[in-house]
């Protein structure tokens, strides 16, 4: 009978440690190194100190942020769910690249358009240079003449001193 | 009369119609950006708001989770400050504010609001209780709230008569519960 009570608060005892250490598991977070919070803040900028990326920013504010964005991957957040929240609270000039929406498109068509355009200008650029010119004579000797009765004559005395 | 050599009919180059309809792209994309810049030229030299200015609602959630609407309080003095848990000279005007808030309160005929200008919550809660502020506090999402009123720093205040007109404007801290009350009296008689 003792023995069947000692296995008993045996068992009990395995049973509530293993609750305890699930407990204490399930608490931990997940570890945050600074470069990991760098990483995120490298992709957002100072809402209050204007084109200073949040990982440089040696304001309070900055550090609070920073804080915040180590808070949130340790609550395992992703890059893109912070990047999102810091835009919802802050806007979206926050972000170091502009969300690919509305008129934020111009800042990703406009410069490939223009390369685009550019090479297309250069291209035909060189190829009308690098095309035999026509020769001038040749045009000349098209040009109508009926209207010029002097220039009829001088085709006509040259026709005959050819001929 | 000899008869002049025929014209040859002269050569016109045939232009191919894609490098044109590129052109023509890569220009109405210039245009639209240029106007764009533009826009944004124009927003940020309009300068702040003028006092007699009419002010359009304001809408906000506080930290506790109710919603403000200005609009539903017309007859109301309002007095929107911008202010933030990173901001020192905030922190110099947070009593006097709560003073003149406990005054005007119980007469139901003026607001405040105060409006966390990028912040983090929880430092900011960390101000309100530090303070005792009891007037209703909400953060400026996505700074639309701040970029209607065209703040250029915090502490900034703005108070709103009865109309809806813009009274005042305080840019920084307020020095005294008094100085908050001289400014608000006048608009409730």
């Amino acid at each position: 009978m003792a023995k069947k009570a000692f296995v008993f608060v045996l068992l009990a005892v395995t049973f509530f440690a293993n609750l305890q250490t699930a407990a204490v598991f399930a608490q931990e977070k997940t570890p945050v190194t600074d470069d990991d919070v760098n990483e995120v803040a490298r992709q957002l900028y100072c809402p209050v100190c204007e084109n200073i990326s949040l990982d440089v920013c040696p304001t309070q504010a900055c550090e609070q942020w920073r804080s915040l964005i180590r808070e949130k991957l340790e609550a395992g957040w992703t890059t893109e769910q912070i990047n999102s929240y810091f835009a919802t609270q802050y806007g979206d000039r926050v972000l170091a690249e502009p969300p690919k929406k509305g008129i934020n498109w111009l800042v990703y068509i406009l410069p490939p358009a223009m390369i685009i355009a550019g090479a297309v200008l250069l291209a035909r650029t060189i190829t009308r240079l690098r095309a035999p010119k026509k020769n001038i004579a040749s045009v000349s000797r098209t040009a109508d003449t009926s209207g010029d009765k002097y220039l009829t004559r001088v085709e006509e005395e040259l026709k005959k001193r050819k001929g | 009369m000899t008869q002049p050599s025929p014209i040859e009919p002269l050569e016109i180059e045939s232009k191919s119609s894609a490098p044109t309809a590129v052109f023509v792209f890569v220009g109405v994309i210039l245009l639209a950006f240029l106007g764009f810049l533009y826009m944004g030229l124009q927003r940020s030299q309009q300068g702040p708001v003028k006092v007699g200015d009419p002010m359009p609602p304001i809408v906000l959630t506080t930290f506790d989770g109710d919603p403000i609407d200005t609009s539903a309080e017309k007859g109301k003095v309002v007095l929107v400050n911008f202010w933030a848990s990173w901001c020192k000279p905030c922190e110099s005007e947070a009593a006097a504010l709560q003073e003149a808030w406990e005054y005007y309160q119980p007469g139901g005929q003026v607001l405040f609001i105060g409006v966390d200008y990028v912040d983090t919550e929880p430092e900011a809660l960390e101000s309100l209780e530090k303070y005792s502020i009891t007037y209703p506090n909400g953060p400026d999402l996505g700074t639309k709230i701040s970029q209607m009123f065209r703040i250029t720093g915090v502490p900034e205040t703005f108070i709103i008569d009865r109309d809806g007109n813009l009274a005042y404007i305080q840019i920084g801290p307020f020095g005294s519960t008094d100085q908050i009350k001289s400014l608000i009296d006048p608009l409730l008689q």
